[in-house]
């Protein structure tokens, strides 16, 4: 019988869900890295039991944990448990947290500026690892997406990391400027069906497509409009919250924007709004069902100045036609006095039959739903504030 | 032998426990204990100090005998007391909450 293992990253640590196919009982391991902030925890889909965590806090700065059992030990890749931590001509080891912008003649690009906060250009400075995404085909390459917003990759599980300069240094760096978490690439897509394609997006820069393995890279925001920049239908400055596409047809996008639901039938070249009869159509995350195309699931917040449901409810809106038309699942959520917000990163579908969908709230509460949003169940109640959710369907 | 007490969140990814003692070659700097505990510890190496730049954290300090020596020089001698392995080199995350 398959099982269901949830990956949570919260502000205080990470945890680990599982249960079996009708994912109704749960066992809660964790936290693991206790007190440290977890912006994100991502299985490969290569290999299960591989699992990369980004560890990073305040003080101590970015680290990269792995594991390669499944969450029960975990290793700095650059410094495996029991091992020596330096090399037998004596150099350290330990290069795991090391995320340096490529400014080098041969492959880099110079540290240029971005617009800061008030207008002015400020210089870019990696601050933390907000998304990891491994490779649909290898377990130790994985894609990294940070603050200061740049891509980078680890072809060595982990242990070393290195930018595609491509896109942070490809010209439209100085428009780019950081919403209110920072400015951060926080979604990468891994187009699983055209070689060498990859969508990001950055807050608050937009999103932006390669087509050559992250060589080269062009801003793909056309169609946009965003009535908090000069220009509301500029190339880039748009803060695009989330992107998701479904694995049979990734040439149709969905977009959650800083406002405004959005749908590109052409790989991003293009985009329409949907947003439709959602009751506000502000919000962080957005998913795909596992097994139906077209069903795609919000969670609208009531503003960007009011970061938490409105009504004092919690609802998934889920629209069932791609968008435009947007019902309300509430069944087993909390439907008075909640006032949570839902993060870019903290929700996802299973692909079980029928299939899961899940989220957690920044008031530490992690939710499933095992037929596909019309009924909810707590998996935990009282998390740390949650940042991300992940799910790995285990055979 | 040079002490170093880490706060604890840097003991559990060095997977060590209490203070440290360093074998610090030459005479002894900030830069010179860091360098040390970086090589022995690869692990802390960018959460005391940027992996470029080598400038502290802006959230770490460094005390010793009742000092505060995060401003000083790293090339500068630590205090005799510290050098002797009398008093402890002492890294700190400021008090900032959270």
């Amino acid at each position: 019988m398959s099982k269901i293992r949830v990956l949570v990253g919260t502000r205080k640590g990470a945890f680990i869900c599982a249960s079996d196919g009708k994912r109704q009982q749960w066992e809660i391991s964790g936290p693991h890295f206790g007190g440290w902030e977890i912006y994100h925890i991502k299985g490969s889909p290569a290999d299960p039991n591989r699992i990369y965590a980004s560890q990073s806090s305040g003080w101590f700065g970015q680290i990269i944990q792995r594991s390669d059992d499944g969450g029960k030990t975990w290793h700095q890749p650059g410094t495996p448990a029991g091992e020596p931590t330096t090399t037998p001509d004596g150099r350290p080891k330990g290069e795991s947290n090391k995320f340096v912008y490529d400014t080098s003649p041969q492959t880099g690009k110079p540290l240029t500026t971005h617009q800061w906060y008030d207008g002015t250009q400020h210089p870019w400075e990696f601050k933390r690892v907000w998304h990891l995404e491994p490779s649909l085909t290898d377990p130790d390459t994985v894609y990294a997406g940070v603050e200061d917003a740049a891509l980078f990759r680890t072809s060595d599980g982990g242990k070393t990391w290195h930018e595609f300069a491509g896109l942070r240094g490809h010209g439209t760096g100085p428009k780019w400027a950081p919403g209110a978490g920072g400015m951060c690439l926080h979604t990468i897509l891994l187009d699983p069906k055209v070689s060498g394609r990859i969508y990001v997006a950055i807050s608050a820069a937009g999103a932006f497509r390669t087509d050559d393995g992250g060589k080269t890279w062009k801003p793909i925001n056309k169609g946009l409009h965003s009535a908090y920049i000069p220009d509301p239908g500029a190339e880039v400055g748009h803060c695009v919250h989330r992107i998701a596409m479904h694995p049979s047809r990734p040439n149709v996008l969905f977009m959650q924007k800083h406002w405004d639901v959005m749908r590109s039938d052409n790989a991003g070249d293009s985009w329409r709004e949907v947003s439709g009869n959602l009751p506000t159509d502000f919000g962080f995350p957005i998913e795909v069902h596992a097994h139906q195309p077209e069903t795609v699931y919000v969670v609208p917040i009531k503003s960007d100045a009011e970061h938490y449901v409105s009504d004092g409810k919690l609802r998934v809106y889920r629209s069932r036609t791609g968008g435009n038309e947007w019902e309300a699942l509430s069944k087993g959520l909390p439907q008075q006095d909640c006032y949570v917000n839902i993060l870019r990163d903290a929700m996802a579908v299973d692909t079980l039959d029928p299939g899961g969908v899940y989220f957690g709230t920044t008031g530490g509460g992690v939710y499933v739903s095992a037929n596909g949003g019309d009924d909810w169940q707590a998996i935990a109640h009282d998390f740390p504030p949650v940042f991300s959710v992940e799910v790995q369907t285990l055979k | 032998m040079i002490r170093v007490a880490l706060p604890s969140h840097l003991r559990t990814l060095a997977r060590v426990k209490g203070e440290l003692a360093l074998d610090v070659q030459g005479p002894p700097t900030q830069r010179a204990v860091l360098d040390a505990l970086e090589q022995r510890y690869p692990m802390l190496r960018g959460t005391i100090r940027d992996h470029v730049s080598q400038k502290r954290r802006p959230f770490l300090r460094f005390f010793a005998c009742g000092e505060d020596l995060s401003h000083e020089p790293p090339d500068a001698p630590l205090p005799q007391a510290v050098a002797t392995g009398q008093e402890p080199f002492l890294i700190i995350g400021s008090v900032a909450g959270g």
